[in-house]
């Protein structure tokens, strides 16, 4: 039996009769009221997501931009101080071993928000990998991180709006955080990096401006709506990025581990793309099941916006144009289902 | 809105957190208050086919929730007289009323002598407690 961590954040989640399950070594909240309640919470007004159990990594020196541009695979160049960027660890052999947001702090410090079940995973890879002149320390348990979306988030936190993937020092009622214009849930809105013994106020406050307390469950749902990737799931260290749709993300023209692969997949074409679809009949996809021809879903679920199952799934490149028909394995029965573009929900206007 | 806990005392249940209501040689059935608080939100039903033949502590179908699938364990055999339509197409209907609207299958009974075999209220909160 494994101990489970808690996050600071723990006792208001008890207090709030949240339904807590283990979740990547952390007891964590799935739900409160309910997932769809939840999940719709952040898709009209705004919800908060207690994640703080995702990991911080802090890379600094004067090599350290050197480091990072050697090992993800996205492009620092691209962006400068108080600027964000959407990036992946990548394997020799072009594979995902994690995905993350890169914050540039200065030129000579970043700050690195990974996945919780990869914290150790990635904090290796990088201090495995240091030169001299860049130093990579794990400073997760300093922090804690409030994932606060939806169309009336900013407002609702006296914030100002900002573009998308970038940063700055505030505060939140008279509390100072980390506010980054990011999330996983496809809506406008902030994560809230904050020291750990200031998690609890700041839960409150943001709670007390009309924030409603979402959990895991319904961040699955968002994500995967809106057809954001999960590592573990759907990418993975097995799985290169091209195949995943996330060629936007890899910087083919600089040498990154993992490069030679990723240029070769792409000229060549990959032989299966991870692909979006929605249920035709009442099923709800889960990850594992395969596809009729071959295939298999890596993520799937029951959307609250369309009342609906959907789900990602690989399938050959040959077969994965939007319109096509998937036949999925649903326990025994066959059950219809529809590739369409990304994203499967977006908002109308 | 999700129903208050409740185990209404002229049903009777099953271990696995079905319930039953018995009319001469009729059985409405459907999962208790526990059974649906457990799976949380219910997202689909998997009804059985009507005319089918069901048989008792066997699977008759499944319903689903966002983080969970869950076999229906009949507490009772028959043949299946109709589906609850209203839960195939609005599953959430079992967490609002699990004993009313959310009902998932009727049945006519086979086997009349398998009530003796089913829990009556105390004995299934009993059963809750030691859970």
């Amino acid at each position: 039996m494994q101990t489970l961590s808690r996050t600071p954040l723990y006792e208001r989640h008890v207090a709030l009769g949240a339904r807590l399950v283990p979740f990547a070594g952390w007891e964590m909240p799935v739900s409160y009221d309910g997932v769809s309640s939840e999940h719709r919470a952040v898709r009209t007004d705004c919800g908060v997501f207690d994640v703080s159990h995702m990991g911080e990594l802090e890379v600094e020196g004067p090599r350290a931009r050197e480091l990072l541009q050697s090992l993800l695979a996205n492009d620092l160049d691209r962006i400068g101080p108080g600027r964000a960027q959407y990036t992946l660890l990548t394997n020799e052999r072009g594979g995902i071993v994690d995905d993350l947001i890169v914050y540039e702090l200065d030129p000579c410090r970043f700050l690195l928000i990974v996945n919780a079940s990869n914290r150790e995973a990635d904090y290796e890879w990088l201090k495995g990998r240091e030169l001299r002149g860049s130093d990579v320390r794990d400073v997760s348990d300093d922090y804690a991180l409030l994932a606060v979306q939806g169309p009336r988030s900013i407002e609702r936190l006296g914030l100002d709006p900002a573009p998308a993937f970038t940063f700055a020092e505030a505060t939140v009622d008279g509390l100072e955080c980390l506010v980054g214009r990011t999330g996983y849930t496809g809506e406008v809105g902030t994560e809230l990096l904050v020291s750990a013994d200031d998690a609890s106020a700041l839960w409150d406050r943001v709670v007390e401006r009309g924030a409603v307390p979402c959990g895991l469950g319904a961040r699955d749902t968002l994500r995967l709506e809106v057809c954001y990737p999960l590592h573990g799931a759907d990418i993975t260290p097995e799985t290169d990025a091209i195949s995943a749709g996330l060629g936007w993300v890899c910087a083919l023209d600089k040498d990154f581990t993992g490069v030679e692969e990723l240029r070769r997949v792409k000229e060549a074409g990959p032989s299966r793309r991870l692909v979006a679809f929605v249920m035709r009949d009442r099923a709800v996809p889960r990850q594992g099941m395969a596809i009729a021809g071959g295939g298999e879903v890596t993520s799937g679920t029951h959307s609250p916006m369309l009342d609906r199952g959907i789900g990602l799934a690989y399938v050959a490149a040959s077969a994965a144009e939007p319109g096509r028909e998937l036949t999925i394995d649903v326990r025994g029965r066959e059950r219809r289902a529809e590739i369409v573009r990304k994203p499967i929900y977006e908002r109308k206007e | 809105m999700a129903a208050a806990e409740s185990y209404p005392e002229g049903l009777r249940y099953n271990a696995e957190h079905d319930w039953a209501s018995i009319e001469g040689d009729v059985a409405t059935m459907g999962i208790t208050w526990y059974a649906q608080d457990s799976l949380g939100e219910l997202v689909h039903y998997e009804p059985p086919d009507v005319g089918a033949t069901i048989a008792k502590d066997n699977s008759y179908g499944e319903v689903e929730s966002v983080k969970a699938v869950s076999d229906l364990v009949s507490p009772l055999s028959g043949e299946v007289l109709e589906v609850n339509e209203r839960v195939v197409s609005a599953p959430e209907v079992v967490n609002d009323d699990p004993y009313g609207e959310g009902w998932l299958v009727k049945i006519r009974l086979t086997d009349t002598g398998e009530l003796a075999q089913l829990l009556d209220v105390d004995a299934y909160k009993r059963h809750l407690a030691d859970l």
